[in-house]
């Protein structure tokens, strides 16, 4: 054979063949690798999802639950002709659905293939078993178990939060642990304690042949992984003190916070409006409504919303400046119906008898009172200028934990504000105010902003007689350990002997019976010994809020309420009964007496929503 | 013009080329087998129903064979070298109406949609272009030396080539270049393949390596061609490799800051040594070296406009495909994953294959175009190595067996007609395995007969019968 050019090209041919075949050989013989490979593109992974954790309130009631639901599977490939209206009757949908559902799988009759896909979500088990008895009539068609939330008291609606399938948003930021078709917790509690309350989820592998059926077990389950439930998770929730507060504050704007002083934790917290726990196992239903809600149930006013605190703060005041040692409890101060200063200035101030002393400041909430201690305070000589003195005051306001987040387990806790020096030098320039620029401030008004949990905070160092523990609302419990800082007292810099003082005047504002001047009578309850103040917030934007703190009893103290009635007006119209309220159906389990049966009713029926300006 | 049925001359059993008739319907129906079994994993259907691929296949391949035994029995052969002028301007004017009149498929308008059949003139200007070759380089006193002549030839080539490019169909263009092949069996000097292959190791060096390497290795072949054939072997082995070794460490014993760069002294070496061997040449009256030195300058050019042309006309996937296929970027869930799972369908075939109808890669759609582009992968799945290297000997023996005809052919139509006809089956042979196996870059054109679709089935089917027809034709009187 000679090399002529038809012989080259064969040569070509046979060599670029050879090739071919060279590489063949190298990737069907010689490699392994793509036999693995194609080993585990034919592994189908079935997870098993975990189940969630229980919230329990602090007596071992279930706050939430689980309960099993079904979804209705369909596997478009294997479904044979069957009765449609059958079908439709023990689904309890209508025939026209199913007709629909069975043109769409037609319609991606090629994407779909051999899989099964989810026809119909969240059947309840009564419907399901229905269709279970006759599922033999329907092949094709199977249903899923999956846990559901069940909540099986009304309470608590924000707090717990809700759980929904996590979306695409939420699987950017949390790539590596959630899938599409995860669940996760939202908001609230299942939010914050996600990582406990989640669990691990587990899988089956299973091998599927070359038709895309699952044929078998890999290696026998060998590679399974078993799934780990959540951890039940233990609030500091009274669940039945968390219902009750939630009908006393039906229909009204604000927040009601219980602390156990002993020990910071959150017996109640409610933030009005709030969400209702059927909404919330349901929540992707009602998002719209709810998200929509001019009244913002999604909003946790009780540690979101910072508020002027009003009268209350008297408390502050009056503990600061006998720290500071600028009046004693038996100084006395007069109140014209007001606080005169400079040619025209006045802080006006109700009518009441005068002069008064400091307990009687107190149960009679003075303005006038306080307009001297403020200034007393701010014009210590002990200080050099009155930026040192307002920067003083201010380092012993936060002491109470006032201006700053308290470090509790809400993640969205706001730090509400209380200006300092350089907060008034850039509004007023340096130089440019005095103690009478700022005197609002003696009765918690002007800049103070605080939260519910601030003054409930506050309740509960008065009724520790000068310490508190950080508010929170988990508990220890058999897998949960909370952070150790909410074991730590916290002191303020206030001694613990003038805290007495104080008390006194709380408990005669409330026990002094009504004609005394005290502003709290209505508090009153019998052999309960409360000790509360009044406030009312001015409120430029309508009418005044209405403020109350209150614990009892006076000694050994169980409970401290905080409450906070957007546009309640004075602190005794809503504040002080539904605190006291509370208070009452906590210590002593109901409410006692005709006159404080229909205390309980008046409040509970009270509408104040017309009230509230909704901001647009 | 028509029914040469009859006893003239020798009969039907000594005349067709029963060989290969056979291979090519083995072919056919190896590839209807496996349009089945890659598409019964989503269509469960029968074998023969219309609705899915396969049963659509089944009446291409019957269209096919109706088609086929006209070639055979109704056309004569006598009328393809008088009708290709008309058919290949046909052909031309059918792929420029297309640019206009054609669907859209897949970012290239290359397809004429008429009702539920879609048809590809670039399939029809394969057949026109390798009829009008024929025709026009058998013509008595056709030299390719000639430049006209080459000229002509070259126009006929490029003309529809060019018109596909501009459908997007890069693909179906590429085809063209195999009939370079076809041009080197009537003549055309060996260099030219040769300088093509040069072009293309020299635009892969500078995409992957520099325009240093690329250089360098430009240099170094070329340099050595010239002195070879200008009978000075051993200078090249005494001044050219060493001067070749220093250069290729510039890059290390240059000074970091030097004012030159490596390329640029390379340049200036080269363009030194360019002179000196012109002015040789010239003295010489050495007319090789005078062509090999422009061939040079065009190397250097084409190094330097690389970038260019890669960047700015290549298309964006036809780019991504090229640097996943040179290993220049990772991609193995983007462009590289259609390469990697049919890698890893044709690789998990193992010797033997999985079984017909057991392909777990190939059924469950991991490889996309599975019954098209991609059919090669079920095959290599489900047949394994003896499955695929047989159907890749197939070939060669189609391919051969049209080759040897063609060679032992008295007419210069009918050989050329053949040495196209197994070009082209190369062609897509070739860049259709190797795309599957990661030997080329992903380019969708089939796999000739064996891959879903009537436009591809029907083409193969006239270009092969029409030289079974022509080499039937001489056998009958000889």
């Amino acid at each position: 054979m000679t090399l002529d050019r038809e012989n080259k090209l064969l040569i070509g041919l046979c060599a670029m063949a050879a090739i071919l075949i060279a590489k063949l050989f190298s990737i069907q013989i010689l490699d392994d690798k793509y036999k693995q490979s194609a080993e585990n593109n034919t592994k189908v992974y079935t997870t098993i999802y975990p189940t969630r954790g229980i919230i329990h309130d602090r007596n071992g009631k279930i706050l939430v639950g689980n309960k099993v639901a079904y979804d209705l599977l369909a596997t478009p490939s294997e479904i044979t002709e069957f009765d449609t209206l059958a079908l439709a009757h023990v689904l309890e949908v209508e025939p026209q659905f199913i007709i629909d559902k069975m043109a769409e799988f037609k319609k991606n009759k090629r994407r779909i293939g051999f899989q099964s896909v989810v026809m119909m979500k969240k059947l309840p088990p009564e419907v399901y078993m229905k269709f279970a008895e006759v599922s033999y009539q329907f092949p094709g068609f199977r249903g899923q178990a999956r846990n559901l939330r069940e909540y099986p008291f009304n309470a608590g609606g924000n707090l717990l939060g809700y759980v929904s399938e996590v979306n695409e948003n939420y699987l950017k930021n949390h790539a590596d642990e959630y899938k599409a078709g995860d669940y996760a917790g939202m908001t609230g509690i299942e939010a914050a304690r996600e990582k406990e309350l989640r669990g691990i989820k587990g899988y089956e592998v299973w091998l599927r042949n070359s038709k895309n059926k699952i044929e078998s077990r890999f290696k026998e389950g060998e590679e399974d992984k078993e799934a780990i439930p959540g951890d039940n998770i233990t609030t500091t929730i009274d669940a039945e003190l968390q219902n009750y507060g939630q009908m006393l504050m039906n229909n009204k704007v604000g927040s009601l916070v219980a602390i156990e002083p002993s020990t910071g934790e959150i017996l109640a917290l409610i933030s009005s409006p709030g969400i209702d726990v059927d909404k919330l196992a349901d929540f992707g239903h009602h998002y719209t409504e709810i998200s929509t809600d001019p009244y913002k149930p999604m909003y946790n006013r009780a540690v979101q919303a910072p508020y002027p605190p009003g009268s209350v703060f008297k408390l502050v005041n009056g503990l600061i400046g006998l720290q500071e040692g600028v009046f004693t409890p038996n100084t006395t101060y007069p109140c014209s119906m007001g606080f005169h200063f400079g040619k025209s200035g006045k802080l006006r101030c109700h009518a009441h008898k005068s002069p008064v002393n400091f307990e009687e400041s107190i149960m009679m909430s003075c303005n006038a009172y306080y307009c001297y201690v403020l200034k007393d305070i701010l014009e210590n000589k002990k200080y050099e200028n009155i930026e040192e003195s307002l920067n003083k005051w201010r380092e012993y306001v936060m002491s109470f934990g006032f201006g700053q987040k308290l470090g509790s387990d809400f993640p969205s806790e706001q730090a509400g504000f209380i200006p300092d020096a350089a907060y008034y030098n850039k509004y007023y320039k340096k130089g440019g105010w005095k103690a009478l620029t700022v005197i609002s401030l003696s009765i918690g008004q002007a800049e103070i902003g605080c939260t519910p949990l601030h003054l409930a905070n506050l309740c509960a160092t008065i009724a520790n007689r000068g310490h508190y523990f950080i508010p929170h609302i988990i508990k220890d419990s058999e897998n949960v350990t909370i952070d150790p800082k909410y074991k730590e007292k916290h002191y303020t810099m206030v001694d613990t002997t003038h805290f007495p003082k104080v008390i006194g005047g709380m408990y005669r504002a409330v026990n002094s019976g009504y004609g005394s001047g005290g502003t709290a009578s209505i508090a009153a309850v019998e052999g309960l010994d409360i000790c509360g103040k009044t406030g009312t917030a001015q409120n430029p934007h309508g009418d005044d809020h209405s403020v109350f703190i209150c614990f009892a009893p006076k000694d050994n103290p169980k409970i401290a309420v905080a409450a906070f009635i957007e546009n309640g007006g004075f602190g005794a119209s809503y504040a002080a009964p539904i605190a006291s309220l509370l208070t009452e159906k906590y210590l002593t389990g109901e409410i006692c007496g005709n006159e404080r049966k229909a205390l309980e009713k008046r409040m509970m029926e009270a509408n104040l929503l017309h009230k509230v300006r909704i901001k647009k | 013009m028509i029914g040469q049925i009859g006893n003239r001359g020798r009969g039907l059993g000594k005349t067709i080329d029963w060989k290969l008739v056979i291979i090519y319907m083995t072919l056919v129906l190896i590839g209807w087998a496996n349009i089945y079994s890659s598409v019964q994993a989503t269509d469960s259907t029968g074998l023969f129903d219309f609705a899915n691929r396969s049963g659509k296949q089944f009446v291409w391949i019957a269209a096919a064979l109706v088609l086929a035994i006209v070639i055979l029995f109704v056309v004569s052969p006598r009328i393809y070298e008088g009708l290709a002028v008309p058919i290949y301007v046909i052909a031309i004017g059918l792929l420029l109406a297309v640019i206009v009149l054609g669907v859209e498929v897949k970012g290239s308008r290359s397809w004429f949609a008429l009702g539920p059949i879609r048809f590809q003139p670039a399939e029809v200007s394969k057949i026109s272009t390798s009829l009008m070759l024929a025709a026009f380089m058998s013509q008595l006193g056709y030299k390719i030396s000639r430049f006209k002549d080459f000229v002509i030839t070259a126009l006929i080539i490029l003309v529809p080539m060019g018109i596909i490019v501009m459908q997007s169909e890069t693909g179906s263009a590429l085809v063209y270049v195999g009939f370079i092949f076809m041009l080197y069996r009537e003549g055309l000097s060996g260099w030219l393949i040769f300088m093509v292959g040069m072009a293309i190791l020299l635009f892969i060096l500078t995409l992957t390596c520099s325009n240093f390497v690329a250089l360098l290795v430009l240099a170094g072949v070329s340099s050595f061609c010239i002195m070879l054939y200008s009978g000075r072997g051993k200078w090249w082995v005494f001044f050219g490799i060493p001067l070749i070794v220093l250069m290729a460490f510039l890059p290390r014993l240059l000074p970091e800051d030097f004012f030159l760069t490596p390329t640029h002294i390379l340049l200036v070496v080269m363009f030194i040594l360019i002179m000196v061997a012109a002015y040789v040449a010239f003295r010489e009256r050495h007319m090789f070296t005078h062509l090999s030195l422009i061939a040079v300058l065009g190397g250097i050019m084409l190094i330097f406009s690389t970038a260019y042309l890669f960047n700015n006309v290549l298309q964006d996937h036809q780019r991504k495909r090229i640097e996943v296929l040179l290993g220049m970027k990772e991609d193995p869930s983007g462009v590289g994953y259609n390469v990697n799972q049919s890698k890893i369908a044709i690789g998990s075939g193992g010797l033997w294959g999985k079984g017909y109808m057991e392909g777990t890669q190939t059924t469950f759609g991991f490889v996309p175009e599975q019954s098209t582009d991609f059919i090669f992968c079920t095959i290599g799945e489900e047949w394994g190595f003896i499955g695929s290297s047989f159907v890749i000997l197939l070939y060669v023996l189609l391919i051969w067996r049209i080759i040897r005809s063609a060679e032992r052919s008295r007419e210069a139509f009918t050989r050329i007609y053949g040495y196209c006809v197994a070009c082209c089956i190369f062609m897509h042979l070739f860049i259709n395995v190797g795309m599957t196996l990661g030997l080329m870059p992903v380019i969708g054109i089939p796999l000739p007969l064996v891959s879903y679709g009537g436009s591809s089935l029907w083409a193969f089917t006239v270009l092969i019968f029409i030289f079974i027809a022509l080499d039937r034709n001489e056998r009958k009187y000889f």
